[in-house]
């Protein structure tokens, strides 16, 4: 049999990607081939064509040896239906019921309650279809969610949130519980959404970097690089170099610093403090270069379409560099501090545990990923520009638990702050902002980065007049919220904090 | 232990001087006087992010990092709306966390101040107004003071929270 991978056809651009379509009616066997070859789902959405090709679209982004290979599925209008897949990709449960929510594309045989949509909006209403009308006006309503019961002697739950206890994200966690220990968790997330893919096409090819940077603040580099290089896959263009190596420069940064923030924060969930004061007064220290560097002390906008928004002089490169050494010397002093406390290991060990083979079964991404044995990381997998020429070391740890998290953190840190330098010594000179030509519009175009949590992927469609047709912004943590539900499993209630904080997820990326 | 005290002493005292207040950052309405005479600069805060990108919430987590020390200032976050005196808010308001914050405004005792924080909490910022997004705090429960910026700074988280306990100098309590 031909491989399935054979029959796409290339698409322009910084990751190797390519493009095929599908009958419907061959979809199944199509993923079930995917999967025997060892691709992964790394995105699932739909969209409305039916003012162009008619009917509806599925897309399908998978990533395999080669890349990213994106599938899309013509669905007729009159039944914009195909079969659940969620048996073959675990993690395309929670996208179908979105793609559901969002255009009524639905998947026949899945889960059939509602994930993005609460009660905010009528069930037969659907906001990205093209000729949706302005919503009537609804009074804010509770919702009734049909959560999973667990029966049994001595069970019971525990609901916590959307509002938490803390400075966090709001979603809900429905805790099923005997004495301390967790039985079963479910996750109920949506609470943060706020329409970003209908908002993108009201809005310029140029202005989306904008909006895709705060699809999720923590990882804004990573999105608003992975945006650019998909527009710039529309239009055939490639920013300068010395703008690609400065792109890397902050995705690093970024990297770096929420890598230190969650240091701190572990310590600091499992009873010590101390580590959140010295982390969090190291991440200061990285925000405030950045403030002397890119102008923000979270530079959202510094990433713009054909390259960056402006250059670094002497003295802001200066700053940068000045700061790496002292930097690594004061995460080491911690690392050992850490490696050496035997209350923190004590909490770290064995806790929230994803096996290699769990994580592999649920299609787990990135950070997480890699300390359950995985190697998948994009930087050196398909190596764009810097990447090709700075040799990434692939960081993996086998243990799966919260120890494991805590060290691919630090682990990568220190490689992090290697790339720092090796991308200030070897900056090219040049330009740092390339002209835009006009975007292609009969193909998607695709952006992918490895940010600090994960794989960052971008879908982009071009309208006619310069306009954004359809973006899709998909964040690494649609794979990893259900392995969550999965390391909690056995666990005490107490420990559940420590064990979120360990893969850090962001609710916002996730909602959108 | 040795090598934690060790790293203690080695990086001392770093916080730093906070800002001063800026009238401007309050709305229309004026701040009661009893109520600054009631806390004085100590102040319990609940931050409540109702849909924001979570670039607000990086920067509200730094007021806790040694250089702005905010618990040194007397103010610190609470789990509970029930202890809290401000209500520090994030993001348009997305229509599913409507109730939710809502509800959490209600629980707070009186008196209670909220504070807009980011250009999303002031006026819906990027996301604006739609079927999922309410725009502007504004909106949907009272607001005090607004602190505008996309992140905003701790400096000026700061700033808009020491603009509220200040209050009463400013009316002459």
């Amino acid at each position: 049999m031909v491989s399935s991978a054979a029959r796409f056809s290339p698409l322009p651009g910084a990751v190797p990607a390519g493009l095929t379509d599908l009958e419907a009616g061959e979809l199944r066997a199509f993923c079930e081939r995917r999967r025997a070859e060892g691709a992964s789902l790394m995105a699932l959405w739909a969209s409305d064509e039916r003012d162009r090709v008619g009917g509806f679209r599925l897309h399908l982004a998978f990533l395999d040896d080669r890349g990213l290979q994106v599938a899309r599925v013509a669905l007729a209008e009159s039944a914009p239906e195909y079969p659940d897949l969620s048996d073959l990709f675990p993690a395309a449960a929670r996208m179908q019921r979105a793609a559901s929510d969002l255009t009524g594309v639905r998947a026949l045989g899945g889960d059939p309650r509602p994930w993005l949509r609460h009660a905010a909006w009528p069930a037969d209403w659907f906001p990205l279809r093209r000729d949706a009308p302005a919503p009537a006006p609804r009074e804010p309503q509770p919702e009734v969610y049909d959560f999973v019961a667990v029966a049994g002697d001595g069970v019971h739950e525990i609901p916590v949130g959307p509002v938490h206890a803390g400075i966090i994200e709001p979603g809900h966690f429905r805790f099923s519980v005997v004495g301390e220990k967790v039985l079963r968790l479910e996750e109920r997330l949506g609470y943060t959404h706020k329409g970003i893919e209908k908002r993108f096409e009201s809005l310029s090819l140029t202005e989306g970097a904008r909006l895709a940077a705060r699809v999720s603040g923590d990882s804004a580099a990573a999105y608003a690089w992975a945006y650019c290089m998909a527009l710039e896959s529309l239009c055939r263009v490639a920013p300068p170099p010395r703008a690609l190596w400065l792109r890397a420069l902050l995705v690093e940064r970024e990297r770096i610093a929420n890598h230190l923030g969650d240091l701190g924060a572990l310590g600091n969930d499992a009873g010590f403090a101390f580590g959140l004061a010295q982390f969090s007064r190291l991440k200061e220290q990285v925000l405030r270069a950045n403030h002397a560097a890119f102008g923000a002390r979270y530079p959202f906008d510094y990433i713009v379409p054909g390259g960056v928004a402006r250059d670094l002089d002497e003295a802001q490169w200066q700053t940068l560099w000045t700061q790496l050494l002292p930097l690594q010397d004061e995460a080491r002093r911690l690392r050992a501090i850490y490696d050496d406390h035997g209350g923190l290991q004590d909490r770290f060990t064995g806790c929230g545990r994803i096996s290699p083979e769990l994580a592999v079964r649920l299609g787990l991404v990135g950070l997480a990923a890699r300390a359950s044995g995985q190697t998948r990381d994009l930087r050196c997998d398909f190596p764009c520009a810097p990447y090709d020429r700075l040799a990434v070391n692939r960081i993996t740890h086998l243990g799966g638990d919260v120890a494991a998290r805590v060290a691919v953190r630090f682990d990568e840190l220190f490689e992090s702050l290697r790339l720092c330098r090796a991308i200030l010594e070897h900056l090219p000179d040049g330009a740092v902002r390339a002209e835009l030509p006009p975007a292609a519009t009969d193909r998607p175009g695709c952006g992918a980065v490895e940010g600090w949590r994960g794989p960052v992927l971008v879908a982009l469609e071009a309208g006619p007049d310069g306009r954004i047709r359809r973006c899709h912004p998909h964040d690494p943590s649609w794979q990893n919220w259900p392995a969550l539900e999965y390391a909690v499993i056995g666990n005490i209630v107490p420990d559940f904090p420590l064990i979120n904080k360990s893969f850090n997820l962001s609710y916002s990326g996730h909602d959108r | 232990m040795l090598k934690t005290l060790m790293q203690i002493g080695r990086v001392g005292v770093v916080s730093e001087a906070p800002p001063a207040p800026d009238p401007a950052l309050r709305l229309a309405q004026a701040l009661r006087k009893e109520i600054a005479r009631v806390f004085g600069r100590a102040l319990a805060i609940r931050q409540v992010d109702a849909g924001s990108c979570n670039g607000c919430e990086l920067e509200i987590h730094a007021l806790n990092n040694p250089y702005y020390n905010l618990e040194g200032l007397g103010i610190k976050f609470v789990a509970s709306p029930r202890h809290a005196d401000l209500l520090l808010v994030t993001g348009p308001v997305s229509r599913h966390m409507e109730i939710a914050l809502k509800r959490t405004y209600e629980a707070m005792p009186e008196p209670k101040w909220v504070i807009a924080a980011g250009d999303c909490g002031c006026n819906g910022g990027i996301f604006g107004e739609s079927y999922a997004s309410r725009g502007p705090v504004a909106r949907v429960i009272p607001v005090d003071v607004q602190v505008p910026g996309c992140p905003p700074e701790p400096l000026a988280l700061l700033r808009g929270i020491l603009t509220l306990v200040s209050a009463a100098a400013d009316t002459g309590g």
